[in-house]
């Protein structure tokens, strides 16, 4: 297996959605390839470290200003009647 | 090396029930929806417009779409895929309108497979995110998401910040499966190519540090 046919499978694979035969050769292939176990391991991390950040939080005071905003407009259009789209 | 595992949602057993309630009138229904899916609505907008108050008219937009269009609603999706939907559109129509000049759609091919390629190939430090405070780590990791294409940063987010599948994200966007995987595989290694500037391991010989780069990958 080359480096580039490893790299197209590293989404199916971190994904774990992949037949046992092509997760066999990719393993096979990071055993031996430092360079490809390297950006599988950080792509790895990559990922965790996004998924766990909390980038953009939405704010408590925030949050009750928004969701009272769209409940009164949704009263409004209730009292309107049925939006015709 | 073990896969990774997506976040795991709230269980929507009840969420049919509370759409139906919605449908019937019931604003206390839908302000339980509300509850529910506000902050992953305000964290998918705020990553596709990238502007604070943009991302707070997609949460409200968006909710308030969905409340008029709830007869739409067929059930054959979840009524989160169905709201992502609603939510991606508004957010990718106020990026438009505050960049005219760049045309943002989620069709875009960006360049060629080349920009995927990895070249920064250095180990990272076992825990890379402690070498930053969090304040700088948020600075970095914004920064670097910033800087992918719109159409990547859409998938990356839907399937890795907020845990849908392959499928839901294909729904949600109106992407064929094979194009989610191809910009998800394009959007992880860009950021990684990205991130390796911040968490390469740093060796004791710190003027030295090219010789690890190798020869990146054949």
């Amino acid at each position: 297996m080359k480096c580039s046919e490893f790299l197209q499978e590293l989404t199916n694979y971190l994904d774990g959605v992949i037949d046992d035969r092509t997760k066999a050769e990719l393993e096979d292939h990071l055993a031996w390839c430092h360079n490809c176990y390297v950006v599988c391991d950080t792509t790895k991390k990559t990922i965790e470290i996004y998924r766990d950040s909390q980038l953009y939080e939405l704010p408590e005071d925030l949050r009750s200003r928004l969701r009272s905003a769209i409940v009164t407009k949704c009263h409004a259009k209730k009292k309107a009647g049925p939006e015709r789209v | 090396m073990s896969t990774i595992q997506p976040k795991i949602g709230e269980p929507v057993s009840d969420e049919l029930a509370l759409v139906q309630a919605a449908k019937g009138g019931d604003v206390s229904a839908f302000e339980e929806l509300v509850r529910r899916y506000d902050r992953n609505v305000f964290r998918i907008a705020q990553h596709i417009t990238q502007n604070r108050e943009d991302a707070e008219d997609v949460v409200q937009d968006a909710f308030l779409k969905a409340y008029g269009n709830l007869n739409q609603f067929q059930g054959q999706s979840k009524f989160y895929t169905w709201l992502v939907r609603i939510a991606v559109n508004e957010a990718l129509m106020k990026l438009r309108r505050r960049r005219p000049e760049r045309t943002v759609s989620l069709d875009e091919e960006v360049k060629t497979e080349e920009d995927s390629l990895p070249r920064e190939v250095a180990d990272w430090s076992p825990n890379p995110e402690q070498q930053y405070n969090q304040a700088e780590l948020r600075d970095i990791l914004t920064r670097t998401i910033q800087g992918l294409p719109a159409s990547f940063r859409t998938v990356f987010v839907l399937r890795d910040v907020e845990g849908l599948s392959t499928e839901e994200t294909a729904e949600a966007l109106d992407l064929s499966i094979p194009a989610v995987k191809s910009r998800l595989l394009r959007a992880r290694l860009q950021l990684r190519e990205r991130l390796s500037r911040y968490f390469r391991r740093r060796d004791t010989s710190e003027g030295n540090s090219k010789h690890d780069s190798g020869d990146g990958i054949q």
